[in-house]
């Protein structure tokens, strides 16, 4: 029982730093029907930021995170402006690519500039233990849980009710009825680009803190994928519900599945037992829910016409 | 496609079909032949190794084009059918002895049908969806190495045997990139030769409208499964070929990121183009080739420059395909195409 407490706990706080950043990656799919191969490196880019604004220059922590976030809405609006406009009407699989350069390029401006070395992140979010329910749960997965909670409302808040978030809407129902409108759609590509950004820094900060900052937090980002696929590409709810799906099954899997696992011998496929199963289940998990439900849990169905 | 300004007109449809129609073209393929074959002789040991490991991946690079360049499945898994055929080849030749031919043929029909498997998804999947579907089975690859026991988990297999091919023993660098340019060869000229037919023809259908190519009697469903089944089959003979050559696998040669660099041989070269996958291996292979022999000459010289050079060498192989892309998206195919018009219509614009 404590276990599976905990395990659920540590798969929401997984989970929801994955609906954050898949959040971002959504928010661009909708507006401009790119996939953004670099969210991952988004994150990465952010953490470092803040790690950099916080230990090597000394900053607040609130002050730090302005700055990353500032960060954050520059690259956006660089990426969306340098690399993303002249691809406009290229077919899919071009923009794919010019985003998986984008994450070569990003990845080596970190190298660059912090190094291979994982770093500690700098801990300003509590994480004492607390007790819940009988289980011992660290305090810093409760923050990152509620913290993203809180951004989501955000944002929620921000597609409701500001006139920035309903063009962003309108853009991403009917491209062409909202630029009658009078919407300026360049600038609502821009902006998808700079939530982005913004939501991947959030990402990074709370998925350093409870980890370290290393290059694999970008091999992280790569479970955006699952999730967005799970939800459904074009969801918002999707992002949100196949994060939570994807983090806890991670855990459960881990555990569970591991420790059933860890004593099966198969002769001479698999003689000291299976383990690891927690990088699988997701991936395994994303093409059965394909083959029942093509366009995710979530997503928009398209009707093709010739 | 001609070399003379009036055009070329032919007399039967065989020779309108035809690959090569002027002694020009005879001429031209037969000079890059002859350069092919007696490169070995011109080149330093270690450019020599670069040759082959492109060959190697032009093969692989091959049967992508054919998925994505050719039948508009987009794949982000290649460098999981590679593994396929590679670790097939290996335990193949480890555990039964069987020749190395025996080794490559079970190596493309094991990777065939492993694609076919991990293409089922393309029935009911399009565009992105799928894309992210062949995501999943390259990481269910890697895991398999990673994890079971008989596939090495994580440790490197080793072939112990020289490999032979009817007696002949193939050891020597120049031997092995005789052979791989061979192989290479054979594999331009197949899947040259595909799209001269139904099969081809179907492929190109459903790239351009699949619903239209659907109406018009092409089995939708059938050549999607045939197309992963070639492309791996093709990726199962690079693989293989891998193997026997290194002598030893594992999973770090095959991981997402080759899948990607895959994916930029075939974008950078070309889309749906044979020629264009080549170019594209010859130039991503060749640019790694060209960043690494840079360090190796820079040593000590310009301290800045060594010390974050993988940083570097990051950013530059990011920046060519960013800029590719930007400037000019039908690739080094369509630059060639251009160069040989500039040069057939010289002096006139057009």
């Amino acid at each position: 029982m404590d276990a599976f407490v905990q395990l659920t706990v540590a798969g929401l706080a997984d989970g929801a730093i994955l609906a954050l950043a898949a959040l971002g990656f959504v928010i661009v799919y909708k507006a401009s029907g790119v996939i953004n191969f670099a969210q991952g490196h988004f994150l990465l880019i952010g953490a470092y930021i803040l790690l950099a604004a916080i230990v090597d220059w000394g900053l607040h922590w609130s002050l730090a995170v302005l700055v990353a976030v500032g960060a954050a809405v520059a690259l956006g609006v660089v990426v969306e402006r340098l690399v993303l406009r002249p691809l406009v009407g290229q077919p899919v699989i071009s923009v794919i690519m010019v985003t998986i350069g984008l994450t070569y390029i990003l990845l080596g401006v970190v190298l660059i500039a912090w190094g291979a070395t994982p770093r500690a992140f700098p801990a300003f979010i509590p994480s004492d233990t607390v007790s819940v329910v009988g289980a011992e749960i660290g305090e810093n997965r409760l923050w990152a849980i509620g913290l993203v909670v809180v951004a989501l409302v955000g944002f929620g808040l921000f597609f409701q009710r500001s006139r920035q978030g309903i063009a962003m809407r309108a853009v991403a129902d009917d491209q062409q009825a909202a630029l009658a409108m009078g919407i300026s759609v360049r600038r609502v590509f821009a902006l998808a680009w700079v939530l982005a950004g913004v939501s991947a820094v959030g990402a990074g900060l709370l998925l350093a803190n409870l980890t370290s900052v290393s290059l694999d937090l970008a091999s992280f980002g790569l479970l955006v994928f699952p999730v967005v696929i799970l939800g459904g590409l074009d969801s918002v709810l999707g992002a949100v519900v196949g994060g939570a799906v994807i983090g806890l099954l991670r855990q459960y899997s881990g555990f569970y599945l591991d420790r059933e696992l860890a004593d099966v011998q198969i002769g001479g496929i698999a003689e000291n037992g299976i383990a690891g199963t927690a990088e699988l289940v997701p991936y395994v998990a994303l093409v059965l829910i394909l083959l029942v439900k093509p366009y995710g849990l979530f997503g928009q169905r398209r009707i093709e016409r010739v | 496609m001609s070399s003379i300004t009036t055009g070329v007109y032919s007399r039967s449809y065989r020779r309108d079909f035809a690959l090569r129609r002027t002694w020009l073209e005879y001429a031209r393929l037969a000079l890059a032949l002859a350069v092919v074959a007696l490169a070995p002789f011109a080149l330093s040991a270690y450019w020599l190794e670069v040759s082959t490991q492109i060959g190697i991946a032009a093969i692989g690079a091959i049967g992508l084009n054919l998925l994505v360049g050719y039948t508009g499945q987009i794949s982000l898994g290649q460098a999981g059918f590679l593994a396929v055929g590679a670790f097939t080849a290996g335990l193949t030749t480890i555990h039964t002895g069987l020749p190395a031919l025996a080794g490559v043929g079970l190596a493309a029909v094991v990777g065939a049908t492993v694609g076919a498997f991990f293409g089922l998804p393309a029935l009911r999947l399009k565009g992105l969806y799928l894309a992210i579907a062949t995501l999943a089975s390259q990481v269910i690859i890697t895991w398999a190495i990673i994890h079971l026991s008989v596939l090495g988990a994580a440790a490197p297999l080793a072939i112990l045997e020289p490999t032979s091919v009817f007696g002949w023993t193939i050891d020597g660098k120049r031997e092995w990139y005789w052979v791989i340019a061979g192989v290479a060869t054979v594999s331009a000229v197949l899947a040259t030769n595909l799209f001269r037919t139904g099969i081809g023809r179907a492929f190109v259908a459903i790239r351009d409208q699949d619903i239209a190519a659907e109406a018009i009697g092409v089995n939708v469903a059938g050549y999607k499964i045939l197309a992963f089944a070639l492309s791996s089959a093709f990726a199962g003979v690079a693989g293989a070929l891998t193997a026997y050559r290194d002598t030893f696998l594992t999973w770090e040669s095959f991981t997402f990121e080759v899948s990607i660099l895959y994916l930029a041989m075939i974008i950078v070269g070309g889309l749906g183009s044979v020629s264009g996958a080549v170019y594209g291996a010859i130039f991503i292979i060749g640019l790694q080739a060209v960043l690494q022999d840079a360090s190796g000459r820079l040593e000590g010289s310009v301290p800045f420059l060594q010390q974050n050079l993988p940083g570097i060498q990051l950013i530059i192989f990011g920046l060519t395909i960013v800029l590719f892309l930007i400037f000019e998206p039908k690739g080094l195919a369509r630059i060639w195409q251009r160069m040989k018009d500039y040069l057939r219509l010289w002096p006139f614009r057009y």
